[in-house]
């Protein structure tokens, strides 16, 4: 079990948009450089991208709620 | 020519100088470093004089590989700062060659590091300034901010201090928990009640993730304005006046609960009283406040404003002094 933490502060999202369907639900399989989440700072939606593959176990973060930089976002049970 | 290749551009990484003052009255705002005095340090770092072009990113930092012989050194926000993936030392003169690479991992405290590059970032001058004024895409590399596959020309290096110059400690800047700025009460602040003004100083305000170079919306309060018959020429919200010029740093409270700073980027005059302006000196300290950062009001004069900016000069010319001696 590991954690990615977020790079930058700002509000997280899981979904594209708010009628979407979740970029990736618990359980599902990530890969390095699959989007994951976003985050929303300075005008701007930034991509947040799996650095490394395995099973999301749990997020640790609703669909928008703030995020500091460092904080962790999401865990991930690697293969 | 020379030049720095941009791997990755970070976040939102714009070159940036000294700013380019004396255009306000036309509605063109200064852009420039935010944190000034990280700014000039890293310049000095550099052998640059204190106002050259550099780079100022924010929360991630850019990946630059050099193309020759350069002194480089990042200051500003507390970052993990890389050469070809080993770690580099902060506030110091850097070495690099031709294919040396720099980078950085998270932040650990702050928000904007500063990397100034000796000879200096070369972009074209834009109005006196090579500052990045992203709105109308003037200035800096393209008017934008640097991005993958970007070549960006650099200016003939200079005498650089000896590797490894650097900083001492009394020099470097705290990144408290809770930032304390200084505030010049005025010009609107006849519009709020006596208790909003206090309870304006009471208030730990929370930045928002709208917070950039233009400006940083603030929340954590509601501020009470006097009741008035709305004036001609003025909007409907108890916050408008007509229309005004805004000084740089002037804090203004639509709807009465989301303060925002206006920064170096901001634009010039609006319809939004100000209540009061943030001394220059202090304007270094938001601009290492990130967002989910905290900021306090302290009311000053502006005697003691003026005071503040000599003191930072002061400061700085003791820093160089000791970095030449």
């Amino acid at each position: 079990m590991s954690t990615m933490n977020a790079q930058l502060p700002g509000v997280f999202y899981r979904r594209p948009s708010p009628e979407q369907a979740p970029f990736i639900e618990e359980g599902g399989t990530v890969e390095p450089g699959q989007l994951v989440a976003l985050i929303e700072v300075m005008k701007t939606f930034n991509e947040v991208k799996a650095d490394r593959s395995g099973i999301i176990s749990k997020f640790l973060l609703g669909d928008g709620d703030e995020v500091e930089a460092g904080q962790g976002i999401v865990e991930v049970d690697e293969a | 020519m020379n030049e720095v290749l941009v791997r990755s551009g970070g976040l939102y990484t714009t070159v940036q100088d000294a700013g380019r003052d004396g255009h306000y009255a036309i509605g063109m705002p200064p852009s420039g470093a935010m944190d000034r005095y990280s700014f000039t340090i890293a310049n000095l770092l550099t052998g640059n004089p204190g106002s050259t072009a550099a780079l100022e990113a924010t929360y991630l930092g850019p990946e630059l590989e050099f193309t020759d012989s350069r002194t480089v050194a990042v200051t500003g926000a507390n970052s993990s700062v890389t050469i070809n993936g080993a770690s580099a030392p902060m506030w110091t003169s850097l070495r690099v060659g031709p294919g040396d690479v720099l980078g950085f991992g998270p932040l650990k405290t702050g928000a904007r590091p500063y990397v100034a590059i000796s000879g200096g970032l070369d972009v074209p001058e834009y109005l006196n300034s090579r500052s990045t004024y992203k709105l109308t895409g003037i200035g800096g590399f393209g008017g934008r901010a640097l991005a993958e596959g970007d070549r960006v020309p650099l200016g003939r290096a200079q005498d650089a201090p000896a590797e490894g110059t650097t900083v001492p400690e009394e020099f470097l800047p705290e990144f408290p928990d809770v930032v304390e700025l200084r505030l010049v009460v005025g010009l609107c602040s006849y519009r709020l009640t006596e208790n909003a003004l206090n309870s304006f100083f009471d208030t730990t305000w929370k930045v928002t993730k709208d917070a950039d170079r233009i400006g940083y919306r603030l929340r954590g309060g509601t501020i009470d304005f006097v009741e008035r018959q709305q004036p001609f020429g003025a909007g409907s919200d108890p916050a408008n006046v007509v229309d005004l010029g805004y000084p740089i740093g002037s804090v203004q409270i639509p709807g009465g609960n989301e303060p925002i700073i206006l920064l170096n980027d901001a634009v010039t005059g609006g319809g939004y009283a100000t209540v009061g302006t943030v001394v220059s000196a202090d304007r270094d300290r938001i601009a290492q406040t990130g967002t989910g950062g905290y900021v306090r009001f302290n009311a000053t004069d502006v005697d003691s404003a003026v005071q503040a900016r000599q003191d930072r000069d002061a400061w700085l010319h003791k820093l160089r002094t000791v970095l030449s001696g």
